[in-house]
């Protein structure tokens, strides 16, 4: 079961410094922690478990999908939201455990010492993904996230997108036609 | 109240499928007494049941039972078990289609006259006029409450309209408005007028949008001659030993098969299902499928020569508020081979939410090409693009030699080429589309590529001569006298022009032909 929690759960959990993995991010040089089975973002205040895949395999398939989809103004924590379908579906699929262990395993070893997590420059990790980009596990990556990262509805707002209106009587009376600079 | 028909009833007329076609000969027929049973292959859903959210209505309507597809055609590579957007739910596509209805132009009645030979094309006059179309052309836009017809007035435009109309205006062109929609712009039919809700393809939740769903089919069962059976997919259509068809096998809700006999039948299916079960129909009286004579069920399939064109402005848009196609460019829609090609295309407003923008936008693409696009979502306006493609045998629905459905049905194959005309259209069509945004101060455009074929035309042509087409210029099949095509799937050819009106009004038509040949005991 894969839970990405809010800021209380992640406090209540007190994880202890001894066991905290320090990981750096690229480009932003935000930090994620790595903690048992969980992927944390003490920052932001929240935390992914996994069940199936590594949290570090996690952590690193969290900075692809960003490096595949990226949006600045869009925080990690749907990026994690958007890939945990990854770690639900391999703990059911032992095929796709593989595919996404070995897909993330393939891209540390192409970036060298320090993993694709290491790589600084957005430029030097986006090299690598097009590297790999016909391979069947960049498809799954990509093609799910295609959904699971725009379908998020926390995430229309950052976009301008109002998503539902027939509730709100449409846009008959909320500026359908209110352009003004033409 | 809605009639229920026994399964041995022979004096029915069955049609198979809701939409445009079906919903509209169902209730026609059912005004003038005939008893009608239509076999729905989706299920019901009322307005009230659709839902604000892409991929969630996606769900709800869409038609996802797998198709394969080949041809050099992008969709193919894109989406290649999704050839089609259209829709498995009573009302069939028009719950999902935007509303335009548009009448052809004179000329494209006339493709093979009017543009001569053109090379890997098989194009073909219609054996019918403009002239003879326009009485029932009226009578379908005062059935859908067409606006800028019957003294209706014209939607209000919205943003995205707006910006349509100011490049419209710069490029100057002259015929640019808010269209004629089957969206109600005043309360008429017992039914809201639109309120500015977008989510137009999703199905219209203030019943303001005209469909099969709450119109035909409603009126049609009031008059306790028609039946509407959802859940129900047809499998086969039998005949007997003088060819005379008598009856539909269809799986029902429970996938148990069962079999509506049949006066008469009529398909409907749109125009990769509807030639489908004709190819399945195949007996040792006709080894080819049922009214394939001809050889020509399958073949001549269109899907417009389609694309879009978005653009980003330094300032806010929202094109997603109201209406989803809120206006029209005519101007390309004339015949002027000076240009590089036969035909024309309409130029209409479109929008897609976010997820469907992502999904759509540039299929397969990544990275910040793609992204930066996007992070100016609520600045975009966008249009479409839609123009007669040149009809060929080879682009075609087969039946696949190898994968069948759960009922045991093999599936459609569906192979498209882009034809060269097509090709040159289409880029005409992106350089137009991509000039008028960068008139009005466009930062950046957007030559979207096809989406999955809404308009699905001409796979059970009619033609004059039986060895041209699969059916008459009533959608009577050329070889067997009781059994039509009711769809899109009639169409010699595409035209320009939104499909839906044309099918209503072909429907109109057949109906009054049905009941005379059934008075006169023809069929």
């Amino acid at each position: 079961m894969v839970t990405v929690y809010e800021k209380k759960a992640v406090d209540e959990r007190k994880i202890g410094l001894s066991r905290r993995e320090l990981l750096k991010r690229g480009g932003a040089g935000a930090l994620l922690i790595i903690s048992g089975s969980a992927v944390i973002s003490p920052e932001h205040a929240w935390g992914l478990e996994t069940s199936a895949l590594k949290p570090e395999t996690m952590a690193t398939l969290i900075q692809v999908a960003r490096d595949i989809y990226p949006h600045d103004q869009v925080p990690d924590k749907y990026y994690a939201i958007a890939v945990k379908g990854h770690d639900e579906t391999a703990a059911k699929d032992p095929a796709h455990k593989e595919l996404i262990e070995k897909g993330i395993a393939e891209l540390d070893k192409r970036a060298g010492k320090g993993g694709y997590r290491g790589l600084g420059w957005e430029e030097q990790r986006v090299a690598l993904l097009t590297g790999i980009e016909k391979t069947p596990f960049f498809q799954a990556v990509r093609g799910g996230l295609v959904v699971s990262l725009y379908n998020q509805k926390e995430v229309w707002p950052i976009f301008g997108y109002e998503g539902e209106s027939y509730s709100k009587g449409g846009y008959i009376a909320r500026g359908f036609n209110d352009i003004e600079w033409l | 109240m809605a009639a229920s028909f026994d399964l041995n009833n022979d004096g029915v007329v069955v049609i198979i499928g809701s939409g445009a076609g079906g919903g509209t000969l169902g209730n026609e027929l059912a005004q003038k007494g005939i008893d009608v049973v239509i076999l729905e292959a989706g299920a019901r859903h009322e307005y009230e049941d659709f839902i604000n959210d892409e991929w969630d209505s996606f769900a709800q309507l869409a038609w996802k039972d797998k198709r394969t597809t080949s041809g050099d055609w992008r969709v193919a590579k894109d989406f290649p078990n999704l050839p089609a957007w259209i829709v498995k739910s009573v009302g069939g596509s028009t719950t999902h289609w935007a509303g335009a209805s548009l009448r052809f132009q004179e000329h494209e009645f006339k493709a093979a006259t009017t543009y001569g030979k053109v090379k890997g094309a098989n194009l073909l006059d219609w054996p019918v006029t403009l002239a003879e179309m326009e009485p029932y052309y009226a009578k379908a836009e005062a059935k859908m409450g067409v606006t800028g017809t019957n003294n209706w007035p014209r939607l209000p435009g919205n943003n995205n309209f707006k910006v349509l109309k100011a490049g419209a205006d710069k490029l100057g062109y002259k015929e640019c408005h808010t269209g004629n929609m089957a969206i109600n712009s005043v309360e008429r039919d017992d039914r809201n007028s639109c309120q500015q809700t977008g989510f137009c393809f999703q199905g219209c939740k203030w019943g303001a949008k005209w469909s099969t769903l709450y119109t035909e089919i409603p009126k049609g069962e009031a008059t306790g001659h028609l039946e509407v059976r959802p859940n129900s997919m047809a499998i086969k259509i039998n005949h007997d030993a003088s060819g005379k068809v008598t009856g539909v096998v269809y799986a029902d809700k429970d996938g148990k098969l069962q079999e509506q006999k049949a006066r008469i039948v009529a398909v409907a299916g749109n125009s990769i299902e509807s030639p489908r079960l004709l190819l399945n129909s195949e007996s040792s009286k006709f080894p080819h499928g049922l009214a394939n004579s001809s050889g020509q069920v399958g073949k001549n399939y269109m899907r417009h020569t389609t694309g879009s064109v978005y653009a980003i402005f330094d300032k806010p848009v929202h094109m997603y508020r109201g209406t989803t196609m809120a206006g029209i460019i005519r101007d390309e829609a004339r015949h002027d081979p000076s240009r590089g090609f036969v035909g024309g295309y309409e130029m209409e407003t479109l929008s897609l939410g976010l997820p469907f923008m992502a999904a759509f936008l540039n299929p397969g693409s990544w990275g910040r090409s793609f992204t930066t696009a996007l992070d100016h979502y609520d600045h975009m306006a966008g249009l479409w693009i839609v123009g007669e493609d040149m009809p060929r045998e080879e682009n075609r629905i087969t039946l696949h030699k190898d994968e069948k459905d759960e009922h045991g049905m093999p599936i459609a194959d569906v192979h498209f080429d882009d034809h060269p005309n097509d090709e040159a259209m289409r880029n005409h069509a992106y350089s137009q589309g991509q000039a008028l945004y960068a008139a009005v101060g466009a930062t950046r455009t957007f030559p979207t590529p096809p989406y999955p074929s809404t308009h699905n035309l001409g796979t059970n042509r009619m033609s004059e001569k039986p060895e041209d087409g699969v059916v008459n210029k009533h959608g009577q099949s050329h070889d067997i006298k009781n059994l039509f095509v009711s769809d899109g799937s009639q169409f010699t050819s595409g035209a320009a022009e939104n499909p839906t009106l044309t099918i209503v009004t072909l429907a109109i038509r057949q109906a009054d032909y049905i009941a005379a040949q059934m008075s006169a005991k023809t069929i």
